[in-house]
């Protein structure tokens, strides 16, 4: 089966500041918490206007620390991944047209940022967005729809069904999950070494 | 043309909407009904001129509920190139006339949490369709309409009963100015802009928009760029072995479909891309009018759009 890059496998342009927004919503996961310092460490004038939201849980030692150095007008530090995703998804009920939204983190990270903001009407390449961290993701078993999340090699086993799913990179917005599908459909038992993920 | 399937229709009915503006009624000649569009779609319609065929984009009003017919509005230019003079002073009840099928470059972005819906003068045609589309979806939406004066009545009735005080008027002849940093401000995220009007008010919405705070991606606009006229040059297609002169009053589009060649293109107004060929040489200077090329695409001098664009010397050729 061809595994190419496809369509549906977003593209992430890297954290560019837009002078031109009103407000910063910056989310991060641990694994991007550089890459918001890289794009506004020093940028005074724009963190006056930035709201950082991350999880305790997850930013990397050392990480949190340069967060709060950024000394952003606001630092929002949540429990959990789930309760910053609910606190985000409470700031943009809330939010304007003049907010930018950034996101920086893992795929699936930043795929579940991107799906609950396109639920509110935001087009989703409005959203800037930085991939930073291992490869690993998260995965929907077409056949029973059990997701998987940390999936790093293919083909994986399901923790679904238990069938053996060859990772592709269809990308579902809405799920923020890729489509694993049975490796051995046509020769029952036929199912190849795993190879880690590359990308 | 590239439009695809062609369909006849008969002008059902003639209506003078405004001091300078008819709407037409289309039929489909056949009886049958015509096919469905999305709001913000339009067709090109084809006028039959002595041995010349001129063919204008226009914005689909609406279609009749029963499918029976589709509504064009057609602003009489002073400058026009023949098109809306023709509709204006050649076109009967009665008469008929050939469409492309419905081609939609300025949808609406049904996700949205909220539509606002900005036009000026004539553009306000796919902007009535929209309003409509949003209506019956029972969407968010407000419409903001300038004109020079009343004499846009006929859109402004129909609007007003339709949609209400969901439609705020712009007068310029009571000083009545449609400013977007008193529109845009405090607009929920998720809510989209759509403009539709004269060049300069575009831009200016368009500006108004990220100086707000927007991000692009928010922002949609209809331009359809009517084909800048210029001085005449030789056109010479490589492959195809054809060599014609375009003439200062037409698009290189025109004098190629003139001369027989039908080349790849679809909106005619420098919007969709679909023209955009590749230039083995320039013997001159390449004028760009389209709105689709980047600028890293005009400055490589590599590509050009046969339908608004021209070049100001003597031969260009073109690899086709």
């Amino acid at each position: 089966m061809n595994t190419d890059v496809m369509d549906s496998r977003p593209t992430y342009g890297g954290l560019r500041l837009d002078p031109r927004a009103k407000s910063h919503l910056v989310v991060v996961d641990g694994d991007g918490a550089p890459a918001v310092l890289d794009a506004f460490a020093g940028a005074e004038d724009e963190l006056n206007r930035t709201t950082i939201l991350c999880a305790h849980e997850d930013v990397a030692a050392g990480g949190l620390e340069r967060l709060c150095a950024l000394r952003a007008a606001r630092l929002q530090l949540s429990g959990s991944s789930e309760d910053l995703l609910t606190e985000f998804e409470r700031v943009l009920d809330g939010a304007d047209m003049s907010v930018r939204i950034y996101v920086a983190g893992r795929e699936s990270f930043i795929g579940k940022v991107v799906a609950s903001a396109a639920l509110r009407g935001v087009v989703p390449d409005s959203v800037v967005a930085e991939r930073r961290g291992g490869v690993s993701r998260r995965v929907q078993c077409v056949h029973c729809k059990h997701i998987d999340e940390g999936v790093t090699a293919s083909p994986y086993r399901c923790s679904g069904c238990g069938q053996h799913l060859l990772v592709r990179d269809h990308f579902s917005r809405r799920l923020a999950a890729f489509q694993g599908v049975r490796i051995d459909a046509e020769i029952p038992g036929e199912v190849p070494p795993a190879m880690e993920l590359a990308s | 043309m590239s439009g695809g399937v062609e369909i006849a229709v008969v002008v059902a009915e003639i209506e003078q909407a405004a001091r300078n503006v008819k709407r037409f009624r289309f039929a489909a000649k056949d009886g049958g009904s015509l096919p469905h569009f999305a709001a913000g779609s339009h067709v090109v319609v084809l006028m039959r001129d002595g041995e010349r065929t001129i063919r204008n984009a226009y914005s689909l009003i609406d279609r009749a509920e029963d499918g029976s017919s589709y509504r064009i509005g057609v602003l009489r230019t002073p400058n026009s190139r023949g098109g809306s003079k023709f509709m204006h002073e050649r076109v009967s009840v009665g008469d008929e006339l050939r469409i492309t099928m419905p081609v939609n470059l300025f949808p609406l972005f049904h996700p949205g949490r909220k539509h606002l819906l900005i036009a000026g003068g004539i553009g306000v045609t796919p902007i009535y369709a929209m309003a409509d589309e949003l209506q019956r979806r029972g969407a968010l939406y407000e419409i903001h309409y300038a004109v020079r004066d009343e004499a846009h009545g006929a859109f402004i009735d129909e609007m007003r009963a339709r949609h209400g005080d969901r439609l705020k008027l712009y007068r310029r002849d009571l000083e009545e100015i449609l400013a977007v940093d008193q529109i845009l401000p405090g607009q929920p995220l998720g809510t989209h802009l759509y403009v539709c009007g004269p060049e300069g008010m575009i831009e200016a919405v368009l500006e108004g928009g990220l100086e707000a705070g927007w991000p692009k991606e928010h922002l949609h606009a209809e331009r359809f760029q009517t084909p800048p006229t210029g001085e005449p040059f030789a056109l010479r297609l490589a492959k195809a072995g054809l060599t014609c002169e375009v003439r200062g009053d037409q698009s290189m589009l025109e004098a190629l479909e003139e001369a027989g060649f039908d080349p790849p293109s679809l909106c005619r107004g420098g919007a969709c891309g679909q023209c955009a060929v590749d230039v083995l040489e320039a013997d001159g200077e390449l004028i760009h009018n389209d709105h689709y090329l980047s600028a890293a695409e005009r400055a490589s001098g590599e590509k050009i759009m046969l339908c608004v664009s021209r070049l100001k010397g003597r031969e260009l050729v073109l690899d086709l």
